[in-house]
């Protein structure tokens, strides 16, 4: 069958690494590992209650771009097994012709495993222990696995406990957008806010904007600042839901001004005989006498608060943004990583001094914030049914295209774009 | 006897006129036609400064006493002086504020006064700086108060600093320095550079609070004021007067001291800035190519540095002292003197060329919203009569509008461009959704109170400034200014004043009447 295999050649690995951290995200695929083939294996079925599928649209993640740059982090090395189709964002049809989108988390029940682990026994299957064992070669979701096949490829087979039949009223591209949504409903519903908290959202992509729908939907915050970087996602997260949509670089000034907090800076920093026009210099005897502890010269460059946010939200997951997070966290906050991060060198002194928590928000499962513990998928059907987040699906690329379809997602931003997908059914 | 001003019109013959482009300069070339404005040549200094002084302080105007009478051993004296925003640029030593404070405290030393505070009056303007501060009253003063603590800078929002003094008949709150309003005299020493300056606007804005402030800066108050420069046309100056009254009739005792300068503006490095084009010597041509060519290569923050550090060689004028109104219509007359120039007819197309420096920018940067206060504000209402620019006219600013920020001086014009200004040009939106948040912002405050920081709502009053010109016209183009700072302003940016004429032509039609304003050095049209 047609697809886009992910193989294992480290030559080619390292060349996507080199090209991408040269040239930017994207500009790893044509020398990396990913190659389109007319051959690859049909993926078989691994058990009684597997079908296989037809795909309609794949997304392209930004987990996906990670991997396709050489630079996610090696601690999925033993939880990925090559080569793979990528693609866990599926929307697709069964053998039955119904229409289906995937729940890509190859748990306990798909792999066979029993007892299940606790996390799956508990419904929450995004944190499933077994993502190596059972009958299934290792992969933490379809799209990372060998014998599953992915979106990105014309077939996959999934198990019973991963489909789930997408409404008429929707869209194909509302439905490729549900795995997505369910991502952000999860993070949101993981930060357990109880109303009238601030919120420091960073990165208004398709994860930054799901969850900051979901925020909206499912939690009250007193006000939520989202850190965006292109018009188009500035228009969305204001129509989802943000009180003050601003530039990534003026975050820190923003979550200032709505929760009152003082701007930190070294003593060494403040001003006060100014050179004609050339910025601060240290200050005069005469000017020292008043500074306070919060001093002015951190206006130059503001790096920290005295305050901060209750929450922040990063959908990014670099050193900047996690950065930016312990920047504007308010003392006993806690930063919520959505965004895949990946090995990055940061200053932790803050964590540490001001007693932050971070957590992790991955996937999906039950959610038991809410009564009757719904399943993630089925809060993110509602999400995306209310905004029709298909909307946010800018562009469709056929599988033979594969390099402009990811070289438009890693500038989906700058190009007014938000969720680019594959069609494998189209040639051109 | 200097030349008066002089209004030319632009032919054939006429030379390319000089634009201030920021810390460069333009040289453009006016259709033919088009007229000119050019300030009257300085006026001569007084023979004797000293002598002035004196004899102003010992033949008050109005009903009050010399100076020497209302002084006695065992008084609290505050004497308050205009801050760093005045004159522009700063004067070569020495400052006229120095030469009349020493004149003042040699008499209250002679009376036995010694409980005297010197206040500089900054309103919500930054905190002046040591070297500011021994520039404006000279080092004799300075090494006499600084060291011991007499030498204070108003602070609006010390809780313990600031008294009510009472409301208008208007319901405006009048709040004032505590020190000042509790002594037993105030002696305010002024520096009227414009017509706008002095008078009761001395201590009802200068010592006041923001609670006072913001009844008559704001966007109503600015857009009827016509001009600023015309203190019976002007609801700013109406508001001042009745809180100037209301502080008089509390019994507040105050002995105004106003002091007028002349247009002699810039050293003789730089004397062509002051001179007709085709009356430039060899020596200004030389002048003007030679600092031309060398600003084209210096980064913009050295060219910066030389400009600040330009001292003015202003000369007093004038000096009368006594009872505030009285003091001030003769020091507005004597600025009339100056400065008028007799303008017939309105025009479509105002152009400016905007300098480095703005009464909110000494020794620091002009960011884009200043830029818009300097051209919209002042520029703008540098008129007596009516505007210079006809109603739904254009004007055209020349300034390189660069999106920079002095990052101590101006904290919350950070904040206010980047929030306030992406979501509203409009001054009284603006006041209504953000005016309060800015003004009672604890950082900002701190900062003022402890930094060198203009108040947090001091961007919202620059805009404000603005309101009667926005208000005003049809449009505004800024000529070689930053693209993305100059759309955020609301305006347009144009790369050369040919395109901005072209783009104007929209507004005014292909076949427009421009006029330009040739300043500084300063000037005031009288419009009929």
């Amino acid at each position: 069958m047609k697809a886009l295999l992910f193989e294992r050649t480290i030559p080619r690995y390292a060349a996507s690494r080199i090209a991408s951290t040269l040239g930017g995200s994207g500009k790893g695929v044509k020398v990396g590992p990913l190659r389109l083939t007319d051959n690859a294996s049909e993926p078989g079925i691994p058990g009684p209650d597997w079908q296989r599928l037809t795909v309609r649209l794949s997304g392209i993640c930004g987990s996906d771009l990670a991997t396709l740059d050489g630079h996610s982090s090696r601690y999925f090395e033993d939880i990925v097994s090559f080569p793979f189709v990528p693609g866990h964002e599926i929307v697709a049809d069964n053998d039955e012709g119904q229409r289906v989108v995937v729940e890509p988390v190859l748990t306990c029940a798909a792999r066979n495993v029993s007892p299940p682990c606790a996390p799956c026994s508990a419904g929450d299957t995004g944190c499933c222990t077994s993502l190596s064992l059972g009958h299934l070669a290792p992969g933490l979701q379809t799209g990372f696995c060998a014998d599953t096949g992915g979106g990105w490829g014309r077939y996959l087979v999934a198990h019973a406990s991963q489909v789930h039949p997408v409404p008429e009223n929707f869209s194909d591209e509302d439905a490729v957008m549900v795995e997505p949504a369910a991502c952000g409903v999860h993070a949101a519903l993981a930060a357990k806010l109880t109303g009238g908290e601030t919120v420091a959202l960073l990165g208004a992509g398709t994860l930054g904007l799901v969850t900051l729908a979901a925020l909206r939907r499912w939690s009250s915050p007193r006000t939520i600042v989202v850190g965006a970087k292109y018009p188009i996602q500035k228009e969305w997260a204001a129509k989802l839901g943000a009180d003050l949509v601003v530039e990534p670089s003026e975050v820190l000034r923003a979550v200032r001004r709505v929760t009152g907090s003082m701007v930190a800076a070294p003593a060494s920093a403040t001003v006060s005989d100014s050179a004609p026009g050339l910025g601060p210099r240290r200050a005069s005897a005469g000017s020292s006498r008043r500074r306070g502890a919060w001093s002015p010269g951190a206006s130059a460059s503001p790096r920290r608060l005295s305050g901060g946010a209750d929450l922040v939200i990063d959908c990014v997951g670099n050193a900047t943004s996690l950065d930016t997070a312990l920047s504007v966290v308010r003392p006993r906050g806690k930063v919520l990583l959505v965004g895949m991060p990946g090995p990055v060198r940061i200053d932790l002194a803050p964590l540490w001094h001001r007693e932050v928590s971070v957590a992790g928000a991955y996937a999906y499962g039950r959610e038991t914030a809410l009564d009757g513990s719904p399943r993630t998928f089925d809060l993110a059907f509602e999400l995306v049914g209310e905004h029709s987040l298909g909307q946010l699906v800018s562009a469709r690329y056929p599988l033979e295209r594969h390099a402009e379809a990811v070289a438009h997602a890693a500038a989906a931003g700058p190009r007014g774009s938000v969720k680019i997908v594959f069609d494998p059914r189209r040639r051109r | 006897m200097p030349r008066p001003g002089f209004v030319l019109e632009v032919d054939r013959s006429t030379p390319p006129t000089l634009f201030w482009y920021g810390e460069r300069f333009r040289l453009e070339r006016l259709p033919t036609g088009s007229r000119v404005i050019y300030a009257p040549e300085p006026h001569a200094p007084l023979a004797d400064p000293d002598a002035a002084i004196a004899s102003a302080l010992d033949n008050p105007l109005g009903d009050s006493p010399p100076l020497s009478g209302l002084l006695r051993p065992g008084m609290r004296l505050t004497i308050a002086f205009d801050d760093v925003s005045l004159p522009l640029p700063p004067m070569k030593s020495p400052d006229v504020r120095g030469q009349v404070i020493e004149a003042v405290l040699d008499r209250a030393a002679a009376a036995g006064v010694d409980d005297v505070v010197l206040i500089a009056a900054l309103a919500l303007h930054r905190r002046m700086t040591d070297a500011e501060l021994r520039h404006a009253l000279g080092p004799r003063v300075y090494d006499a108060f600084a060291p011991h603590g007499f030498l204070t800078q108003h602070d609006a929002e010390d809780p313990d600093g600031i008294v009510h003094i009472g409301e208008t008949d208007q319901g405006e709150d009048v709040e004032l320095n505590r020190r000042a309003a509790e002594s037993d005299l105030i002696v305010y020493v002024n520096i009227n550079l414009v017509a706008m300056d002095g008078g009761h606007k001395s201590v009802a804005t200068g010592l006041a609070s923001y609670n006072s402030l913001r009844h008559h800066h704001n966007p109503a108050t600015m857009v009827h004021s016509r001009s600023f420069m015309d203190q019976h046309r002007s609801e700013l100056h109406s508001s001042n007067w009745r809180m100037g009254r209301l502080i008089a009739a509390s019994g507040i005792k105050i002995f105004q001291i106003e002091t007028t300068l002349n247009t002699n503006t810039f050293p003789e490095q730089f004397g062509f800035l002051q001179k007709r084009e085709w009356e430039w010597t060899m020596k200004d041509r030389a002048g003007f190519l030679a600092a031309s060519k060398a600003l084209q290569h210096t980064p913009p923050k050295v060219a910066r540095s030389i400009f600040h550090s330009i001292r003015a060689p202003h000369a007093m004028t004038s000096v009368q002292a006594g009872e505030v109104e009285a003091v001030h219509a003769v020091t507005t007359e004597n600025v009339y003197a100056q400065q008028m120039v007799a303008v017939s007819g309105q025009t479509d197309i105002l152009t400016m060329g905007l300098p480095y420096i703005s009464p909110y920018n000494v020794n620091s940067i002009m960011n884009p919203i200043l830029v818009a206060c300097l051209g919209l504000g002042y520029f703008f209402n540098l008129y007596r009569g009516k505007p210079l620019v006809r109603q739904g006219g254009v004007v055209i600013l020349s300034h390189p509008t660069p999106w920079a920020f002095h990052p101590v001086h101006h904290p919350s014009y950070i904040d206010f461009f980047e929030q306030v200004l992406s979501q509203t040009t409009d001054p009284v939106a603006m006041s209504t959704t953000f005016e309060e948040s800015y003004a009672r912002d604890p950082w900002y405050i701190h900062l003022y109170r402890t930094s060198n920081a203009y108040h947090g709502v001091h961007p919202f009053y620059m805009w404000y400034w603005c309101a009667h010109a926005l208000d005003h016209l049809g449009q505004v183009i800024v000529v070689g200014g930053e693209p993305r700072a100059v759309r955020r302003l609301g305006f347009k940016p144009a790369s050369t004043l040919a395109d901005a004429l072209e783009m104007a032509s929209d507004t005014v039609g292909r076949d427009p009447s421009i006029t330009h304003l040739h300043a500084p050095p300063l000037l005031l049209a009288d419009v009929t």
